[in-house]
């Protein structure tokens, strides 16, 4: 239980810089979405069963799913000004 | 080992800070916050454990065996909840940045425009 | 400042941040000594004085109450600056007219496989059941409003995974979502009034407290177990719907060409 106890730690950590360290916005919505599971596992093993569940629902579908959805309006976005600009470069000339 | 956890918390806030100042996208930052978010999660855990506790739930065990405890659990709860409502603002305000000026760069948007 | 000044700055000012820490963390109880009395006291008071067996819910709802009905109002106002913030602008309509060029055509999702559409469409049923379960039963086993809310709240999505985008749109920009959400807030405030009216203070617990373990214990710890489930689950469907509205938008009038 001890060895559960400080590798599920270690793993947090591991984890968490992982997340951080991923420029890509895309790959580390994944990678935060894990992140959460970890979390979670990690309430389970120290006995807090009710944090846990909520870390699931929140952390770990709630929480990518909107930054998912941010991620693709932007994107959107972009492509649409980048019609409107060529468009206008069109026009122009 | 007895101040392991607390280090971690301590760690974890540091490179969640790390990641807001050294990155390119508001969605990034946003992400990193969500990280220093989870470091009080670990020391409010750790401050609240008891070696060989159980879950403060008493519906299968007696009420009188020995109990992590559940205040500090009560405001974890509050915590994670607290945590999606502000990524919720932070992505509104990062999407409507990107319709006023095009970019998401927090570097780009350095002067303030009209 | 440029971007190495910064990180330089950063990198001394984290080293001293951390040598203070760990400094001031040699005096916390050591991991595993909890010494604190509060949290033993509720440990072994809470089922007797109050009939519930989830101390948590306990803390959350009836001894501490009124944090979360601040942490209610937080959720209620970020759903209405996140509803605002990402309204439909005027000049955004005109600029969304009938000439949609190719770029934005080639990055449409395609239409979802008959095996999706038969395993969301199936759960959508249990999800809502497992939702309500999860919020009726906060008392007794871990759970509560907040869980059973974002639960419920993610139903309504696997509607729109599975294709059917008509139902999507009818379902979550119903009138009872907002009505939902209100009533879960007022819901709140009325239940503290309760206390008030009978004469203890705001939030006692003045209903009949029940037989421990079975869904009608705990006295207005289940009524605002239900409050508040309502009041989250509207609230995350208004939010995640002001995020997927434009989406929606572009493929159905893809869909009537």
């Amino acid at each position: 239980m001890l060895i559960l106890q400080i590798a599920i730690l270690i793993f947090v950590g591991v984890t968490g810089t992982a997340v951080v360290l991923t420029r890509e916005v895309r790959s580390q919505v994944i990678g935060l979405s894990f992140y959460g599971l970890i979390l979670a596992m990690m309430f389970f093993i120290y006995q807090a069963p009710d944090v846990a569940l909520s870390q699931i629902v929140i952390g770990a579908v709630a929480l990518p799913l909107m930054f998912m959805l941010a991620i693709a309006k932007i994107r959107r976005n972009e492509l649409q000004r980048k019609q409107l600009k060529e468009q206008e470069e069109r026009k122009a000339a | 080992m007895s101040i392991f956890p607390y280090l971690l918390a301590a760690y974890l806030f540091l490179i969640g800070l790390y990641g807001v100042i050294s990155s390119r996208s508001f969605v990034h930052i946003a992400m990193c916050l969500a990280v220093v978010q989870s470091s009080t999660y670990v020391l409010l855990l750790a401050i609240g454990y008891k070696v060989g506790g159980v879950a403060p739930i008493f519906a299968d065990v007696p009420v009188g065996t020995a109990a992590v405890d559940p205040v500090v659990q009560a405001l974890m709860l509050t915590d994670i909840v607290v945590e999606a409502t502000v990524v919720a603002l932070l992505l509104a305000l990062a999407v409507q940045v990107q319709k006023a000026a095009g970019t998401v760069d927090p570097d780009k948007l350095l002067e303030l425009q009209g | 400042m440029n971007r190495t000044r910064r990180h330089v700055l950063f990198f001394a000012s984290a080293v001293l941040l951390f040598g203070l820490l760990a400094w001031a963390m040699h005096d916390l109880p050591p991991f595993g000594h909890y010494r604190g009395p509060y949290g033993d006291v509720i440990n072994a008071t809470t089922v007797y004085e109050r009939h519930i067996t989830d101390a948590i819910t306990a803390v959350n709802f009836d001894f501490r109450g009124f944090d979360t009905l601040g942490e209610e109002s937080i959720l209620f106002m970020s759903v209405i600056g996140v509803t605002t913030l990402l309204r439909r602008q005027k000049k955004e309509k005109k600029k969304d007219g009938p000439d949609e060029s190719d770029e934005i055509e080639k990055h449409r999702a395609p239409e979802p496989s008959d095996a999706m559409k038969v395993i969301t469409l199936g759960l959508v049923g249990p999800l809502v059941v497992y939702g309500l379960y999860i919020v009726a039963h906060g008392q007794i086993t871990p759970g509560g409003g907040f869980q059973g809310g974002v639960i419920l709240a993610t139903a309504p999505l696997l509607v729109y995974l599975a294709g059917d985008l008509k139902t999507f749109k009818r379902i979550t920009t119903h009138s009872v979502v907002e009505i939902a959400e209100a009533a879960g807030i007022f819901g709140f405030v009325a239940i503290g009034c309760l206390g008030l009216s009978v004469g203890a203070q705001f939030l006692a617990n003045v209903l009949p407290l029940g037989e421990t373990g079975t869904i009608l214990s705990g006295g207005t710890v289940q009524l605002l177990n239900i409050a508040t489930g309502l009041a989250v689950a509207g609230g995350f469907v208004s939010a995640i719907y002001s995020f997927l509205e434009q989406t929606i938008e572009m493929r159905m009038e893809g869909e009537k060409d």
